[in-house]
């Protein structure tokens, strides 16, 4: 029945909350792959628009014909339970689009960051960023066909980690390796949220 | 209303050609809007199950009522409808402004949320 106007009685059931992971790394380490493997559809994509307020980002200067330059993120949703929904961000791949990164990070829960070991420093700027930013992070090597193997401590030695950021090989085409990853993100975070109130 | 022919441009006019029409074009011309911030898992649901035709509002403003039947977040209906974030904040806005649609912001922005919700999530993806 419609009641038009009529608002819900508070205290009844919750509205649902949202919460936000970031899944980043380079191009082509397998974000919309993993983002795809445990959403509940095919990933999404969404775009940004750079407008005035990416004119001091991206010179446009020269290239006026030009009238946009697009952002896009691709996305996924996992429904919890009916009061929590979980989306799974891939932040865009270009260094460029930081102030995308901030609007992405910005109330993120955490991030897996994507590692492929022959090109092990692709990963560097998005370690880097959420370090700075003190989101917590895991680091997932996505064990591509064909790519030599490294012992995770070689790995966590070679991307100078803090010793407590979890290392684990994955295949980001795998549901349950993927789950697994996430789980383990899950774990991690409360581990540095509980270290930070401990500090406070 | 005048959603004259679209179905038919769209059988001439592939992605490759570009937005049909230009992001801003929706909105009027402006780029922010009316109230709300809208972050991209804010939860937008209709509150009515229909919405006539009224000054002011476009079929992207129809289409968003129609979408937010079920429970959408700004990112998946920038995604449905294919069009920027930035231009739906705007028409969120003014949907908002008339009350066709509730926002749920996203949980606490600052800091980690409490334990129950990370054993939600932990038991949540554990049953996928």
């Amino acid at each position: 029945m419609d009641y038009g106007h009529s608002e819900r009685p508070a205290g009844a059931t919750p509205l649902p909350t949202a919460i936000k992971i970031l899944v980043a790394g380079g191009f082509g380490v397998g974000k919309t792959t993993m983002v795809g493997a445990v959403s509940e559809t095919r990933p999404l994509r969404t775009e940004e628009v750079l407008t005035e307020s990416g004119v001091g980002i991206d010179d446009l200067s020269g290239v006026e014909s030009k009238t946009t330059t697009t952002v896009a993120m691709d996305f996924g949703r996992i429904t919890i339970s009916d009061d929590l929904v979980l989306y799974l961000f891939g932040t865009p791949g270009q260094d460029r689009f930081w102030f995308v990164w901030d609007e992405l990070a910005l109330g993120a829960i955490g991030a897996v960051v994507l590692a492929d070991t022959r090109r092990l420093a692709d990963c560097f700027p998005s370690i880097d960023y959420f370090e700075g930013r003190g989101t917590p992070f895991v680091v997932a090597v996505n064990c591509f066909e064909g790519a030599r193997q490294y012992r995770l401590d070689e790995v966590q030695a070679a991307l100078n980690l803090d010793p407590g950021v979890p290392v684990l090989l994955c295949d980001a085409r795998q549901r349950e390796s993927s789950k697994e990853v996430l789980i383990t993100l899950m774990e991690h975070a409360m581990k540095v949220r509980d270290a930070r109130r401990r500090a406070e | 209303m005048t959603v004259q022919g679209e179905s038919a441009e769209h059988q001439w006019v592939d992605d490759h050609a570009g937005p049909v029409v230009r992001p801003y074009a929706v909105t009027r011309g402006r780029a922010r809007p009316v109230t709300g911030t809208f972050d991209l898992i804010s939860l937008v649901t209709a509150t009515r199950a229909d919405v006539t035709p009224e000054v002011g509002l476009g079929p992207e403003h129809l289409a968003i009522v129609g979408l937010c039947q079920r429970m959408q977040s700004v990112a998946e209906i920038a995604a449905h409808l294919d069009l920027p974030v930035g231009t739906i904040r705007v028409l969120l806005g003014d949907l908002v402004a008339r009350n066709l649609v509730q926002v749920r912001e996203p949980r606490n922005t600052a800091g980690l949320p409490d334990n129950s919700v990370f054993e939600a999530v932990i038991n949540g993806l554990r049953a996928l």
